[in-house]
């Protein structure tokens, strides 16, 4: 019965243990994007626009597009959250992300100027809006 | 609003002294109504003091205009750490 109370234990602990790295592990691979919206971003065909969401640089095929929406769609959802809890509107939580994503675009990366232009992201700074920090 | 009213609104903002600041308007607007009391009966003389009223809130013209500018820098500033974090913490759609 000791024996047995022991290797339970010992089984326990492993499943436990297994369980709380099987609960670290997930998150960890939900963070990375899709393939096909990275490969988008790298090939130019979609960038960040100033007001937070993403843009096509050229007409996009119907899966980028329907890509591209439903990643807008999830942006909104996160952008009107965050804003209600810090009192602001949607477009200013959204704006101040998209002075955020434009500064984190990789070079070769596409990104949208105040003027409406699209650029692709050199070596130094991007060209935002005035009011970004 | 009648046209006498309007005209008196529109006379006044034509004038280049409205466009400077509060203390010239306000002595403006005492000088119109007091020039339209001369010349006129009580009656016109409200509707001079109504076109006051307007010359009154004429300065907060520039104020309109930027709040139709929603977002402040000020605004962005106090957002920006916590715009960073909701990306950083959602890396798999931004």
């Amino acid at each position: 019965m000791k024996a047995f109370v022991a290797k339970f234990g010992i089984v326990a602990t492993v499943v436990a243990g297994g369980a709380a790295l099987g609960m670290l592990i997930p998150p960890a691979t939900a963070q990375q994007r899709d393939p096909a919206y990275e490969q988008a971003r790298a090939g130019g065909l979609v960038g960040e626009k100033p007001d937070g969401y993403l843009g096509f640089v050229v007409p996009p095929t119907p899966s980028i597009k329907a890509l591209v929406d439903d990643l807008n769609i999830k942006r909104k959802a996160l952008y009107t959250q965050r804003a209600t809890e810090k009192a602001a509107t949607v477009e200013q939580y959204a704006f101040t992300s998209g002075c955020n994503l434009i500064m984190q675009t990789r070079a070769g990366e596409k990104y949208q100027s105040p003027d409406g232009a699209w650029q692709t992201r050199g070596g130094g700074d991007p060209i935002r809006d005035s009011r970004c920090p | 609003m009648n046209s006498v009213q309007l005209t008196a609104k529109a006379k006044l903002a034509s004038l280049p002294l409205m466009r400077k600041n509060c203390p010239e308007l306000a002595r403006l607007a005492w000088t119109g109504w007091m020039r339209r009391m001369k010349l006129a009966g009580s009656a016109i003389g409200l509707s001079a003091m109504l076109s006051g009223c307007v010359t009154v809130a004429a300065p907060d013209k520039p104020i309109v205009i930027e709040l139709n500018i929603n977002i402040k820098q000020e605004v962005v500033y106090r957002l920006a750490d916590d715009a960073k974090q909701l990306i950083e913490q959602n890396a798999e759609i931004f």
